[in-house]
């Protein structure tokens, strides 16, 4: 489970990079979109894994902590999540903002001469 | 519930989002009860935050230095959110409250009304400033930056155009992939460490084991990468000229405290995880921040005199002293001492100020014949507003526009470049002063700062020296109309500047003390750790 966890992250995260690095502003914002997936994964893996375990503790009493996920990654990958999309959408609209004033979709607003 | 006055210390987040949100309630045209809500709203921030200046300055029995916290929705230290409010982040709040007052008046000129939304978000950019500065917990550090980053997108698209969605698209997608590295920093650390508190992690650094410590140098570099782009250290700071060069006059200025949170998050976590006390991460990252300083400083030295625009000049201005102030960062984490680092202070805030001022006088100065109206029906047209928003200018024009235009760029020439008699001057003999009595480990890094630093100054001065030769003395078109809501602030802006010089004395103490509060992390981390819960102080008193 570890490898296949780590291979997720690693393909999204390097898929993720190569499209931001291209000269479409579509590109781009798959490209972030697939990072932040990479690194919300990335925040979850962080809390270790763990098999059919409540995150959440029962009140009172003493508890074994091993038996529980840990539940701040869990509240921190949701934070996360809305975050970045809320900033992808705020980016999105930029984009075509971009796309109306140029007439070109290339990141720099005008095509390379070549 | 009786309120205590712990409470001031959320003020400064809680001013301006309720400003802000109250203000959207608002229709787009009551431009100008907005503006009265974004006044007060400053000012009462300003008051809140002098006022716990005041207090962090604490008394004889604390050694001049108070810490004070706030536990949010009372979980203790280090489980829950805590604000902290010390010397070091109290002077940001001061500065930050004194930088927007002359931006908002500065905005009422003209600026505000050639786009929508300005002063909301302008209020939610101090928000995630003032946040950011307070914070005490690494993954709210990262909401705050978010907040404020969010708003100064909308910011740097104020205005619209053609160059500003350019620039704003390089600028979005830069921050965004830095807030993605600071995220993966943060968990990082908190898969090392298990604690998202800067005090508590400042506590857990000396004994961590060797794997762990590998994993959080690994978490720290990476989030570091995030805030130096923000601080816009070389090679990470090519997006920066054309974005704040294409950003509107009130928003550049504004902008200029925008690098000195990446430098205030990069001193606050550094000197409280890689302090004297951390044992075997000890100066962690410190040569990076000397190389990265140096380098900046250097890059924007090449930027100043290659640039052929004021507002091209006055962005790599920003690069030179945000470089400045990380390179002796870093010195002081090799061990350079409490001077270089109350000097650094000290230029912090008298560059930012100057650096504020010269971006709100760009737009005065190279304006043409009607400058401002034509542009108003330009963008008026773009952005489909109403025919009759678009009125004539209001407001005093000011006699003898290029004596005073002049006699203001001047004297932020002067400051800038660091010449008696202003406050750059004094920052910067702090800085070097420190320097020459410091004892580091690469002697030859220290020589090559204080070339660096005077350089910079020569090339400051030579650069504006030249763009005001060019604008007042070899130009032969009519002097430009311009209005006394525009020049005022920025006489404000050189006039506090004034006041810094004049006060050096008190001020320069008060470095010194943040500067030794701020190389004894122990303080703070016990400080913010032993904060007691609110019920057991009452469980207590009953």
């Amino acid at each position: 489970m570890e490898l296949v966890l780590s291979l997720a992250i690693g393909v999204l995260a390097a898929s993720g990079i190569w499209l931001i690095l291209r000269p479409r502003s579509f590109q781009v914002i798959v490209g972030l979109c697939l990072l932040s997936y990479a690194v919300n994964m990335f925040i979850f893996a962080m809390g270790r894994l763990t098999l059919s375990a409540p995150p959440i503790m029962p009140r009172g009493g003493p508890i074994d902590p091993t038996t529980y996920a840990d539940p701040v990654p869990q509240a921190l990958v949701l934070t996360a999540i809305v975050i970045s999309f809320a900033t992808t959408a705020l980016f999105l609209v930029v984009l075509i903002a971009s796309r109306g004033v140029t007439g070109t979709d290339h990141v720099d607003g005008q095509e390379r001469e070549s | 519930m009786t309120l205590s006055p712990e409470h001031l210390i959320i003020a400064p987040i809680l001013i301006p989002f309720f400003a802000g949100a109250l203000m959207l309630i608002y229709d787009e045209r009551q431009r100008q009860a907005k503006l009265m809500l974004g006044l007060i709203s400053v000012a009462a921030t300003l008051v809140a935050s002098i006022e716990l200046l005041v207090r962090s300055k604490g008394s004889e029995l604390t050694g001049g230095n108070d810490i004070g916290f706030y536990l949010m929705g009372d979980w203790a230290a280090p489980f829950g959110i805590v604000l902290v409010i010390d010397r070091l982040s109290a002077m940001m709040l001061v500065l930050t409250s004194l930088l927007a007052l002359p931006v908002l008046t500065y905005a009422a000129a003209g600026w505000h009304r050639q786009g929508q939304h300005f002063h909301p978000m302008l209020q939610f950019l101090l928000m995630g400033l003032n946040g950011a500065f307070l914070t005490g917990d690494l993954f709210n550090l990262f909401v705050f930056f978010e907040v404020l980053l969010a708003a100064s997108y909308g910011l740097l698209l104020h205005g619209g155009g053609q160059l500003r969605v350019r620039a704003g698209l390089h600028y979005i997608a830069v921050n965004l992939t830095g807030s993605l590295l600071l995220l993966i920093g943060v968990s990082l650390i908190y898969g090392a460490t298990g604690t998202l508190s800067m005090a508590h992690l400042s506590m857990l650094v000396a004994d961590l084991g060797e794997q762990e410590r590998a994993l959080l140098h690994a978490g720290a570099g990476i989030m570091a990468v995030a805030f130096l782009v923000k601080a816009g250290i070389w090679p990470l700071s090519f997006w920066l000229p054309t974005a704040y060069m294409a950003g509107a006059a009130p928003v550049a200025a504004m902008f200029a405290i925008m690098t000195k949170v990446g430098v205030y998050v990069l001193l606050r976590l550094s000197f409280l995880t890689f302090g004297v006390a951390a044992g075997a991460s000890a100066g962690y990252g410190s040569l990076v921040l000397v190389g990265g300083g140096l380098a900046t400083v250097a890059y924007g030295l090449v930027g100043i005199l290659a640039s052929q625009s004021l507002g091209r000049m006055a962005a790599h201005l920003v690069l030179v002293s945000s470089g400045t102030v990380l390179a002796s960062a870093g010195f002081v984490l090799e061990g350079a001492g409490t001077g270089v680092l109350a000097g650094a202070l000290f230029y912090l805030l008298s560059s930012t100020l100057a650096t504020a001022a010269l971006f709100l006088l760009i737009e005065p100065m190279s304006r043409e014949e009607g400058g401002i109206a034509a542009m108003l029906a330009l963008t008026a047209d773009a952005y489909g507003l109403d025919e009759r928003e678009a009125q004539p200018e209001v407001g005093l024009a000011v006699p003898g526009t290029l004596a005073v235009l002049g006699a203001t760029f001047t004297l932020c020439a002067i400051a800038l470049a660091g010449l008696p008699p202003l406050s750059g001057f004094i920052g910067k003999v702090g800085m070097l002063r420190g320097m020459l009595a410091a004892e580091l480990p690469i002697p030859a890094l220290g020589w090559a700062f204080v070339a660096l630093v005077i350089l910079s100054g020569l090339a400051t001065l030579i650069g504006l020296v030249r763009i005001g030769i060019q604008t007042f003395w070899a130009t032969e078109s009519e002097p430009p109309r311009v209005l006394a809501l525009e020049i005022g602030p920025v006489l404000v802006l050189v006039a506090m500047l004034a006041v810094l010089t004049f006060k050096a004395e008190a001020t320069m103490r008060y470095m010194q003390q943040t500067a030794r509060a701020v190389l004894a992390p122990a303080i703070y981390a016990e400080g913010v750790l032993g904060a007691p819960r609110t019920t057991e102080t009452q469980e207590e008193a009953e």
